[in-house]
């Protein structure tokens, strides 16, 4: 694995990454999401969500990183409301 | 009551996820690796966070590119898709002129890309080459070498050149579906040529066309041999787009962690472009079950 060039934060990402989508799964299995319209203009399941909500975390980081000197954890903290808004009301 | 779908077969998925890790997730996942690190050779490495991601975003010269590719991908969309549709409409729709007709629109598409790019490099010289000599005769200075214009011009022909057969075939086949009742409907009617294609192939089309702007975006977003043949990005950098800035900086330079950063944005905006025509394309069919259901 050393080829790969780990690093600790890399590893910590990926982890928590590979986490989200076990418990995804396993919420999926417990209680299956049923396709439903909230706010967003399109009718959505939760692992439709769920992937909007990654996707925005990805934009909101690089937009805090190249373009403000905010603190990267802000931008975390911001993608992670964002994130249960969406899960919750999207 | 709550119903559990059986799940059980997607097991059988195993084999090629491991497949797609091999080939695609685990070397993905290096290059966010990458990304982070200033890397010297295997044993010598820093950790430089999130400065390649920095740097790559204020980068006016990739920031020019993006906006270059933006523009390049939007123009051959608006040249191409009205153009295709339109050779769809005119070519014949059965008998040896069909063949012949779909055999000379696929030509094109048949042809490797550096390929494309030699011939239109050998096309548009001034001295040899029969458009650049010809346009040369009828007084216009043309040089793709010397003139951001005509570079521009010459690429977008290129690829409308290279690539509207595509969208030609896709709207063609899209034609061939709908049923000859339609037609017949529309003759009792007494409708025109315009209302026919209004209110009777259009809407026919909108999902081949979907479709095909889908892959023309996606392939015009990752242009690279044609340009770099052509006109290896110049004159200065006026026909430089988002690849081949990325391989000058991963192979020319050897710079892997700015690149690494450069390819992840590459990647997100990719994958956003495809969500959205992907979402939009659903959408679009489940409307239209929607909309049988209440007919």
């Amino acid at each position: 694995m050393d080829w790969m060039v780990w690093t600790l934060p890399t590893a910590i990402f990926f982890g928590v990454i590979a986490l989200l989508l076990v418990v995804m799964t396993t919420w999926e299995l417990v209680s299956p999401t049923r396709e439903r319209r909230g706010f967003l203009p399109i009718s959505t399941t939760r692992g439709d969500r769920f992937f909007i909500g990654m996707l925005s975390a990805a934009y909101i980081h690089l937009a805090v990183v190249g373009f403000t000197s905010l603190s990267l954890w802000l931008a975390l903290g911001v993608s992670v409301v964002w994130m249960l808004v969406l899960l919750r009301w999207g | 009551m709550n119903k559990v779908p059986n799940n059980r077969a997607w097991w059988l998925v195993l084999p090629m996820l491991a497949l797609v890790a091999f080939s695609a997730i685990v070397p993905l996942m290096t290059v966010v690796n990458y990304s982070v690190q200033d890397v010297f050779d295997a044993n010598t490495r820093f950790f430089t966070g999130t400065e390649w991601f920095v740097k790559m975003l204020n980068d006016p010269a990739l920031q020019a590119a993006l906006a270059r590719q933006f523009a390049f991908s939007l123009t051959i969309l608006a040249i191409q898709v009205p153009l295709g549709v339109g050779i769809a409409l005119l070519m014949p729709k059965r008998g040896w002129r069909a063949s012949l007709v779909l055999i000379l629109v696929t030509l094109p598409l048949l042809i490797p890309w550096n390929v494309v790019g030699s011939i239109w490099q050998i096309f548009t010289r001034g001295d040899i080459g029969l458009m650049g000599w010809s346009l040369r005769q009828i007084g216009y200075p043309y040089n793709i070498t010397s003139s951001p214009l005509d570079a521009w011009v010459t690429i977008v022909l290129m690829d409308v050149w290279h690539w509207t057969s595509l969208i030609a075939l896709l709207c063609y086949s899209g034609l061939q579906a709908i049923p000859e009742a339609y037609y017949q409907a529309a003759r009792i009617d007494r409708a025109s040529r315009w209302a026919v294609f209004r209110y009777i192939q259009l809407p026919k089309l909108t999902n081949v066309l979907v479709i095909g702007v889908l892959l023309r975006f996606m392939h015009s977003f990752m242009i690279y041999a044609e340009p770099f043949v052509l006109t290896g990005g110049g004159p200065g950098s006026a026909t430089t787009f988002l690849s081949q800035s990325l391989a000058i900086m991963a192979t020319a330079q050897f710079d892997v962690g700015p690149s690494a950063a450069f390819s992840l944005i590459y990647f997100l905006i990719i994958l956003l472009v495809c969500w959205v025509f992907y979402t939009a394309i659903m959408n679009l069919q489940k409307d239209r079950q929607g909309g049988a259901r209440h007919d």
